[in-house]
């Protein structure tokens, strides 16, 4: 893979024009050796394209387009499977290059939606990949197949090689890829069936290890560009707060030091030779802020105010059915509990970064974003050019989990530095601490939530209210229709093929009381399926204890019509030896939840010591996708999923003081290590004919599944999050 | 100023002393295989050898350093990537944004080095690095597996 198309010749030569004769300064091999064709076949600066999604050179090796970014998800090694797959391709020919968001932009977006998030790399952009890899095929084909002067029908291909089976002729892609080109593309392309495939469905080794494994895989954080500078920045760490004044006199003789610049209203920024002498003198800048009207705004204030939304006569309905007043009133026991779920940090391993270089003419951005689309937005608006005098390049990101997606604040800061020193590229790469205090965060809400049963403990109603915040009110606000954010019923909704509340429960109203404080939400790994997981999973569990029936088969009843909901539970169940003793001082949990398109299960098996010191020994998960491109990076997903999971359930928390996030950096911000993490056994169940995400659902189970356990262990039930507030030691 | 033997060779590098290793060996000497992740030495993104000791170079500065400790980056760790344990990586497939793997592996294989047979829980209570993709599993199983034991999966 080229991971950085971005710095291909393109690049390369607007970069040399803007700059003079520099040499590129980038440490990796082979850059610039493979251009995307700027304008396609037509181009001829490098092998022809046979669409779009598909480039054969004439030694047969495959340039599969990739739309979507590579965050560490597998994506791009299971796109271009799926592509592969449907060209019939030699798959040891085959590597990686991304389009930009400007090519996209000016070729009417022949790849369609570049934004990489809620789990839809693969299952939103399947069918029209796999049409892309079977109309280069059929092109490829039908040129051999017109070289021959043969009908087409008589022709087949397989692993790069068309053979006229007649006559038994054979030629190989890359002999006829530039006829193929120049075919008109087929309008009826079939699709193979899954269960025929023989590269999609396979666990493929990924595409992009090596590199990441010699120091060789270039990041945004490692960029360097011909004649570079370094940023390093400080917004006002009150969110609605900015910069009152800064004393850049202080700073202008420190080493390296070039410029001091306002960021907009809110941020100061130090541009120097290097990043650490641009951090260094940062330090040292006097910045006086104005904090603005949220400057009393503290953690406790926050609850407040969520807690008062519980109660609150107004509220948006995500899922109704009976009257669930009446059958909590009539109830024959009536079981009520409140939870709550912090502000979290994304956390990214490499912080923000992009590097800009802007001229009155054009202005490019490298960075690294899960949306180049959004970035290149962004880039425009801020260097006040149309986006087609912009590009952005997309280089390999360390991390996104939903903070390189929505908002690319990072980028618009970039150019506006940039935009201060016309004609010089410079980077700006974001301190832990930056990254930290001015994050997107998982929305903060609170729960409660009413059961009503029965005199059987049959579960006859179900009242739940979510007070608290909209990361679709903070971010995308004009989606908001009648005070509604549909997304905060992620997992709860009555139907569809998104997350379908699994449960049958005859009267049911879960609503929901918008407060949004002014820290600003984002979209974060798993989203609001994480919390709504908790609530409702846990409540489960409360409901079969105070039922007296067993937390598995009191699910199973209410499942009776969702039977992937329920298949994913029973497997997880039955290889989590459920119903059987649990090891010596062991106990168990179940959760499970839709989400994201797929069905998702967890069993977890923990220890607690007298001493209240928790131990996660293993969760045993399964999913069902529907469809499984490539299993053993689904696999890596669901182990990947629980470290995020039970980093966020056992420590994941930023606290709000002054108005301000208080955690700075991992010594307050803990996350998951290796010490704490549970052995993982990933069940995969694809029972086919559907398209489901696997990079977040899983996140959702982890948290309640364990609570669950814990529970089992102790008795005690912790309803607050995370779990590091939890009294755990024995009465 | 600074004098460094880095990868087998002494470099002369221009920066004040106070200037943490890490910044040196990405901005000067220009390798980044070594990651910045917090500065503060919890991640372990910026691990490099010192005369074969796991060392966190966000948090010493080059002050600290002279020519007769060898220091070792990613880059240095084998001249083709050949180390058993990015062998075994690569096998096992385990990085998958891949930005704390460098980190990852330097940490592994200063822990080899002193303990070639390592328990899971040597390597568990020895590997403090973060990932936030989590690939914790697959990195006790590729460093099990290449010290020639079993893949464990817990």
């Amino acid at each position: 893979m080229n991971q950085i198309a971005s710095l291909n010749r393109r690049g390369f030569l607007q970069v040399s024009a803007a700059l003079g004769a520099f040499t590129l300064g980038i440490r990796v091999p082979e850059a610039g050796a493979q251009g995307v064709a700027p304008q396609g076949a037509a181009q001829g600066a490098t092998s022809p394209e046979v669409n779009a999604w598909v480039v054969v050179k004439p030694d047969d090796s495959i340039i599969i387009r990739i739309a979507r970014s590579e965050m560490g998800q597998g994506t791009l090694t299971g796109l271009a499977q799926l592509v592969a797959e449907e060209l019939n391709a030699d798959w040891s020919k085959v590597s990686t290059e991304y389009p930009t968001p400007g090519q996209n932009l000016a070729r009417n977006r022949a790849w369609g939606n570049m934004s990489t998030g809620g789990s839809r790399g693969i299952r939103e952009s399947h069918e029209v990949v796999r049409k892309g890899g079977a109309a280069a095929r059929m092109m490829l084909v039908e040129a051999a197949a017109r070289g021959w002067g043969v009908p087409v029908t008589e022709c087949r291909a397989a692993n790069s090689t068309i053979t006229h089976t007649p006559s038994g002729r054979t030629t190989t892609y890359g002999k006829v890829a530039e006829a193929a080109a120049r075919l008109t593309p087929p309008t009826d392309i079939p699709l193979r069936d899954p269960k025929d495939w023989t590269i999609a469905g396979k666990p493929l080794p990924r595409l992009d290890t090596v590199d990441k494994t010699n120091g060789k895989q270039v990041y945004g954080a490692d960029l360097t560009l011909p004649g570079m500078l370094n940023a390093a920045i400080r917004d006002c760490p009150v969110f609605g707060g900015k910069v009152a004044s800064f004393d850049a006199a202080k700073v202008a003789g420190m080493p390296g030091v070039k410029k001091v610049v306002p960021v907009g209203e809110t941020a100061v920024a130090v541009v120097a030779d290097t990043w650490w002498r641009a951090k260094t003198a940062l330090d040292a800048l006097p910045i006086t802020w104005d904090n603005g009207p949220n400057a009393q705004v503290s953690s406790a204030s926050i609850a407040e105010v969520l807690k008062a939304g519980l109660e609150a006569p107004e509220a948006a309905i995500g899922n109704r059915a009976g009257d669930a007043k009446a059958a909590i009133a009539g109830a024959a026991k009536r079981v009520e509990a409140t939870y709550g779920y912090p502000f979290q940090n994304h956390a990214t391993m490499e912080p923000m970064n992009a590097t800009a270089l802007w001229t009155p003419e054009r202005c490019e951005v490298w960075t690294p974003t899960q949306n180049g689309e959004a970035a290149l937005a962004a880039a425009s608006e801020a260097a006040g050019l149309p986006p087609n005098k912009c590009e952005v390049y997309k280089i390999h990101l360390g991390g996104g989990f939903g903070r390189r997606g929505a908002v690319h604040d990072w980028v618009r800061q970039a150019v506006d530095i940039a935009k201060q020193m016309p004609g010089t590229p410079v980077k700006l790469l974001w301190s832990r601490e930056e990254d930290m205090i001015h994050g997107r965060y998982h929305p903060i809400t609170q729960c409660k939530l009413t059961g009503a049963l029965d005199a059987q403990g049959n579960l006859t109603g179900l009242a739940m209210r979510i007070s608290g915040q909209s990361i679709v009110a903070g971010i995308f606000p004009q989606n908001i229709r009648d005070g509604r954010d549909p997304v905060v019923f992620q997992g709860l909704s009555p139907g569809g093929e998104e997350g379908a509340f699994g449960y049958a429960i005859p009267n049911i109203l879960i609503d929901h009381a918008m407060r949004n404080p002014h820290v600003p939400p984002g979209f974060w790994r798993g989203v609001n399926l994480n919390q709504n997981a908790v609530y409702v999973e846990c409540f489960m569990d409360e409901l079969a204890h105070a039922a007296g029936k067993d937390p598995l088969e009191f699910r199973r009843a209410l499942l009776k019509n969702s039977p992937k909901h329920l298949a994913v539970l029973n497997a997880v169940a039955e290889r989590g030896g459920w119903g059987q003793p649990a090891p010596e001082g062991r106990a168990r949990g179940l959760a499970q939840i839709m989400g994201f398109g797929s069905y998702v299960a967890a069993c977890a098996e923990v220890s607690v010591s007298p001493a209240g010191d928790l131990t996660i020994h293993k969760i045993t998960a399964a999913t069902d996708p529907g469809h499984a491109v490539n299993p053993q990076q689904i696999a890596a997903q669901v182990e990947g999923s629980f470290v995020y999971g039970l980093s966020a359930a056992l420590h994941g928390e930023c606290t709000v003081a002054e108005g301000r996030i208080e955690q700075e950096n991992f010594d307050t911000y803990s996350v998951m290590r290796m010490a704490e993490m549970p052995a993982v056994e990933a069940i995969l169940m694809p029972s086919g004919g559907f398209w489901g995400g696997v990079g977040e659902p899983t996140i959702a189970v982890a948290a309640p599944a364990v609570l669950n356990a814990i529970f089992a262990a102790t008795g005690k039930r912790v309803r607050q999050l995370p779990l590091k507030h939890a009294d755990l030691r024995r009465a | 100023m600074a004098r460094l033997n880095i990868n087998g060779r002494v470099v002369d590098i221009a920066v004040e002393d106070d200037t943490p290793l890490l910044w040196a060996i990405r901005e000067q000497v220009g390798l980044t295989g070594t990651k910045y992740g917090c500065g503060v030495a919890q991640c372990g993104a910026c691990t490099v050898h010192v005369d074969g000791v796991a060392t966190r170079s966000c948090s010493t500065p080059v002050s600290a350093f002279d020519e007769n400790q060898k220091i070792v980056t990613i880059e240095g760790l084998s001249p083709d990537g050949s180390h058993p344990l990015q062998r075994a990586w690569v096998a096992l497939d385990v990085p998958q944004c891949g930005y704390c793997q460098s980190g990852m592996i330097m940490a592994a294989a200063a822990l080899l080095a002193a303990n070639p047979k390592p328990s899971d829980a040597d390597i568990r209570g020895e590997i403090t690095n973060i990932c936030r993709c989590g690939t914790y599993n697959r990195v006790q199983a590729a460093i099990k597996q290449a010290a020639g034991g079993n893949q464990a999966n817990g």
